[in-house]
């Protein structure tokens, strides 16, 4: 195995289309060192990416959207007082991931990357509209999360294509976002379900809605009819309701050790319509707790 | 054992002191299993079956022997020849012969300069199987057309006409079952499933092994028993017993796990044939998948009971599939349903059923949890459809001093009324329950444990004193040993050290096992001490020129018995021990013995749930343990293993299984999706300790350890169903299960 930690990510991209065999690239390394200590995965080249400038950083730029470096942890998006504001959800989605000490170390680029249908941030980033600048050799072009993975384990990076950066839009105003995930113990679990939901109110009237599930399909699904379940109402019962039925009818899971179809069908239903109250409440500029369902 | 030494006011007992190992476990220094290092070291791995069931036709050891770095090959062909009994299952567990009966089985290891060598060298051992059909479901084992096993494992105990797969039978009872059952106004029969958990022990089984070519060896292991694990290893490499001394290390959890051998004898025979010390730790993994789980079962309970809540009759048939080998514990489980209470007519049967999985190892109070779930769970739906409070009818049918056991002794000295009592008038049992929430209660039953043992206590010259003791310290034991060498002798608790001793220093010692070391150890400790009492007494006497039996011994002083005797100044034990060496030699006092006063053991749980209708998803609000001690010795221990029992309890009520794919593998071998509780999932559990002295042992101890386990899956199974309004068969009571029945519930 040979280890590489470039100065930049050019230098980056051209190391990884250059070598044979598995690349991996180490950010907080939460996965890829216990794939391989798991023997699961024993890449023949790893790339470590923090040591380039900047991947550190959180930065808001002045049309108030955020740019996050690649290696920001978990536990520096949480103690950033401004982004928990401005995207709670997307916060506490990471927040989930893991115990304190995973929270020092994992990313939100490495919980993309890594390509669970189950990644706990995803589908928040997703609801939120992140996208992430992808860096190859023959530049940069960006792409929006859901666009990143294809099916488990993998993603639609080519050979010498990384990520330099999560781009996260301006929150604007009358605006909340908010997700839950099922998992039957209190933490260090994996989501059995997850749901994200991203609005935006006109007076209380529900608009922009962006509603991601996790876990219930090989990747996040962003799901158009749950959106449409909600824009333009008040989010009433009627309103939840044809959400929770619209979420349920968007599942395409698998019954695992983790949970039976029926079961991730129904609580998808449940989250769905859980999240999409936290993030009601927080448009309406109340604090709301986000919780673990 | 007959003891006239009662004693029932106590100085040191009874009080809470640190824990001696309690610094080396906090700051690193405690060295467990995988902390043992020895020059020339080599790295074991094993290679393992990934089929549930299926023949070795060929293993092919020449390309991994042929890798650099490799320096011993070892498969079955390296161990012992005519086994037969229990030595014969072990083996057979811990090396696969002709067949892999379970995935994880052991085909073969390999010792290599370093683990990731070792682990690189066993992906070069080629094994070719011939695939056989296989089973891992009790009931479906059980079946007519259900693969043979093990043919001829049976033993005569089993009725003609059953399945291979059904290889020991157990029956007990007294009374007319038909006639009770006539008498009652309701009787309820239902069916009970639970799956198997693992004890989850934080640390993996972990050696460092030295044979040689002498046949003398050493061995370094986390274990609940290192004579047991010296018995066994040397029956298994074929060497002399006595050759091989085991140490155990600091034990990172056991629960009863830790009381077989699994890695050692392969260490072994790994160091023997590359002639170096060889290390051996597992992953989580090999743990899960090859490490003794609890049995699986299938149960069926029928209680009748009149009115006011008597019990009219009781009777149940308990399946357990303990792997693919005999010794699931069912007879544990028959005996230990009905114990709690007095019954006039009761029945139980018990089958132990192999499969493919690994072999069952105990986990406190094996086998009697699962009884309990099925037993407490139907006496808690006849209270529910007779509208009875269910620690009242406990109460009204509790088991006695002198009644009958439902498995056959009178008991002595008991304190199930008093629990029932303790729970009745606990806040928590008439505290309000919020919206979502049910309560559950059980009672809970266990035999405890004597079993062999050896203790030797010796003196220091300035008046300190070491204990050794051959039983590992599993929960807190060396500070309940010098607390009863302490009260005994009359010295404060920091003077006394207490060492778990190897194989070479003790006689033989049984495992850390049947709640039997605060016990055994602990009367084999006071008697210790009173023989060292004796000694000291005599060179006062000496020294004083009056007879032995003018002297006494109080607080820790030599003293003339009486005024008869004579008017001499206290002699303290330092003034004895000082010159020792010149009034007759070292002072050390030693006791070997089987004890038999055990003292059975009672609990009652108190729980509520409450239960999430829309996810099914249960959490514990409130818990609280009601257990007799007998007498504690260390308070805080003895809540210890009270909160240990509840938590670990939660954990195999709510989500802890092992999931079996379609292929017969193993679908959760990690503890990410084998979920035992987080330290946020468990509320903090309240405990009460009932003292009513076991009339067995000298201060009055009762074990504890198991106890605790026996009623959470019930009660927590009551106070589930009783929150979701529907009544749950099956552990564990996992979401997707509990969603299921409220679904099909409408
Ligand atoms: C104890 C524990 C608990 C966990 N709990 C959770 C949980 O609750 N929820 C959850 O979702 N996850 C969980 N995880 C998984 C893991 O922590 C997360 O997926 C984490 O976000 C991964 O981030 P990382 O920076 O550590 O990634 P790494 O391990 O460094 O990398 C992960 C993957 O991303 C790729 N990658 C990294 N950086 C880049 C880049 N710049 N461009 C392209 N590819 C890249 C790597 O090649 C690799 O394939 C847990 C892990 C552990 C060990």
């Amino acid at each position: 195995m040979n280890y590489h930690s470039p100065a930049s990510f050019a230098e980056a991209s051209a190391l990884a289309a250059n070598v044979d065999g598995v690349t991996r690239f180490l950010a907080g390394g939460t996965d890829v060192l216990v794939q391989l200590r798991a023997d699961i995965v024993t890449p023949d080249t790893l790339i470590d990416i923090k040591m380039i400038d900047g991947v550190s950083d959180i930065i808001q730029n002045d049309d108030g959207s955020w740019t996050l470096g690649v290696a920001v942890t978990g536990a520096e998006m949480t103690e950033h007082a401004g982004l928990s504001q401005d995207w709670p959800g997307v916060v506490e989605a990471m927040d989930l991931v893991g115990s304190t000490q995973v929270q020092g170390r994992a990313t939100l680029t490495g919980n993309l990357c890594n390509g669970s249908p189950a990644a706990d941030s995803v589908p928040a980033m997703v609801a939120a509209g992140v996208t992430v600048t992808v860096t190859s050799a023959d530049g940069s072009r960006e792409v929006a999360v859901e666009k990143v993975p294809t099916g488990p384990g993998r993603t639609s990076l080519a050979k010498g294509e990384l990520v330099s950066a999560v781009n996260i839009p301006a929150r604007g105003d009358n605006a909340g976002d908010a997700y839950l995930r099922f998992i039957p113990r209190t933490e260090m679990d994996i989501a059995v379900v997850g749901v994200a939901v991203s609005l935006r109110l006109d007076g209380d009237i529900v608009t922009e809605a962006r509603v991601c599930l996790g876990a219930v399909a090989p990747t996040v699904l962003l799901v158009q009819d749950c959106a449409d379940a909600i824009n333009g109402s008040t989010l009433d019962d009627a309103a939840l309701d044809a959400l929770a039925v619209a979420a349920s009818a968007a599942c395409n899971p698998i019954t695992d050790k983790r949970g039976t179809v029926e079961f991730r069908t129904d609580v998808a239903g449940v989250l769905a319509k859980r999240a999409a109250k936290i993030a009601y409440a927080r448009a309406n500029g109340e604090t709301v707790k986000g919780d673990h369902a | 054992m007959a003891l006239d030494d009662r004693k029932s006011d106590f100085t040191f007992i009874g009080t809470r002191p640190d824990r001696p190992d309690g610094l080396d476990k906090v700051t690193g220094r405690a060295k467990f299993g995988a902390d043992a290092v020895a020059p020339g070291m080599l790295f074991g791995a094993i290679v393992r079956s990934p089929h549930a069931h299926a023949r070795i036709v060929k293993i092919d050891t020449s390309k991994a022997e042929a890798m650099k770095g490799v320096k011993a090959v070892v498969t079955r062909a390296d161990f012992a020849t005519g086994l037969t009994g229990e030595f014969w299952n072990v083996q057979e567990n811990v090396m696969a012969g002709d067949t892999a009966l379970y995935d994880g089985h052991a085909v073969a290891a390999v010792a290599a300069n370093s683990a990731l060598d070792a682990r690189d060298a066993a992906k070069l051992i080629e094994i070719e199987y011939e695939v056989l059909p296989h089973v891992t479901d009790v009931d479906k084992a059980m079946e007519a057309d259900a693969p043979v096993i093990r043919d001829g494992t049976a033993d005569g105990s089993v009725p003609e006409g059953m399945h291979p797969n059904v290889v020991r039978y157990h029956e007990s009872g007294h009374g007319d079952v038909a006639a009770g059952f006539a008498a009652a106004d309701l009787v309820i029969e239902d069916s009970f499933k639970t799956e198997a958990t693992h004890q989850g022990y934080i640390e993996p089984h972990a050696c460092l092994a030295s044979l040689g070519a002498d046949g003398k060896g050493e061995l370094w292991c986390t274990t609940q028993g290192h004579w047991y694990a010296q018995k066994h290893c040397a029956a298994l490499l074929g060497i002399e017993t006595s050759q091989l001394r085991v140490t155990a290390s600091e034990i990172g959890g056991g629960f009863g796990g830790k009381t077989t051998v699994f890695i050692e004898p392969v260490a072994l025979a790994l160091s023997r044939k590359a002639n170096r010390p060889v290390k051996m730790v597992m992953s989580r993994s090999e743990v899960l998948r090859a490490t003794g789980p609890t049995s699986s079962t299938s149960m069926d309970v029928k209680i009748g009971m009149t009115k006011d809540g008597t019990i009219t009759a009781a009777e149940g048939v308990f399946r357990l599939q303990g792997g693919a080998f005999p010794g699931a514990p069912m007879e544990f489980t028959a005996m230990c349903a009905f114990a709690p209470y007095a019954l006039e007519n009761v029945r139980q049967v018990g089958y132990d059923v192999i499969a493919n999985r690994p072999k069952q190892a105990a986990y406190r109070a094996p086998g009697s949890p699962m009884a309990a779930f099925a037993v407490e769970s139907v006496i808690d739906l006849l209270c529910q459809q007779l509208d009875l409070d269910p620690v009242e009818v406990r109460l009204k049918n509790a088991s006695k001093k002198g009644t009958k056991a439902s498995y056959g002794p009178r008991f002595d000295d008991i304190g199930l009324v008093e629990c029932l009592e303790a729970a009745r008038d606990h806040p928590h049992y008439s505290a309000q329950l919020e919206q979502g929430q049910g309560r559950g209660i059980s009672c809970g039953f266990w035999f405890n444990h004597g079993g062999e043992t050896s203790v030797s206590l010796a003196l220091s010259e300035d008046g300190t004193v070491q204990v050794s003791v051959g039983t590992p310290d599993i929960g807190g034991s060396r500070a309940s040993m010098a607390l009863m060498a302490s009260e005994t002798l009359g010295i404060p608790y920091e003077n006394i050290r207490v060492t778990i001793a190897d194989t070479a220093t003790l006689g033989y010692n049984d495992v850390s096992h049947g709640s039997r070391v605060t016990y055994a150890s602990g009367l084999a400790t006071i008697k210790a001490a009173q023989a060292a009492i004796a000694e000291m007494c005599k060179r006062a006497a000496a020294k004083w020129g009056i007879p032995e039996d003018a002297v006494k011994w109080e607080d820790g002083c030599a003293v003339p018995s009486g005024p008869n005797a004579g008017d001499f100044e206290p002699l303290a034990m330092a003034d004895i021990t000082a010159d020792m060496g010149a009034t007759g030699g070292p002072i050390s006092g030693h006791f070997e013995a089987t004890p038999e006063g055990a003292g059975v053991s009672f609990g009652v749980h108190i729980v509520d749930a409450q239960v999430d209708p829309e996810t099914g998803k249960t959490s514990i609000p409130r818990y609280t343990v009601i257990q007799d001690a007998g007498k504690a010795i260390h308070p805080a221990y003895v809540e210890g293993q009270f909160q240990g029992g509840a938590a670990q309890g939660i954990g195999w009520a709510l989500n802890e299984e092992y999931v079996y794919g379609e292929d017969g593998r193993l679908q959760n071998a990690v503890f990410l999706d084998y979920r035992i509780p987080v330290a946020s999932d468990l509320p903090m559990i309240d405990t009460v300790i009932v003292e009513v002295p076991n009339p067995g042992h000298p201060y009055g101890v009762r074990g504890v350890g198991e106890t605790g386990i026996v009623p959470p899956l019930a009660a927590i199974a009551n106070a589930v169903s009783r929150a979701a309004g529907v009544r749950m068969f099956e552990l564990p009571m996992s979401p997707p299960r509990i969603l299921a029945a409220l679904k099909a519930d409408g």
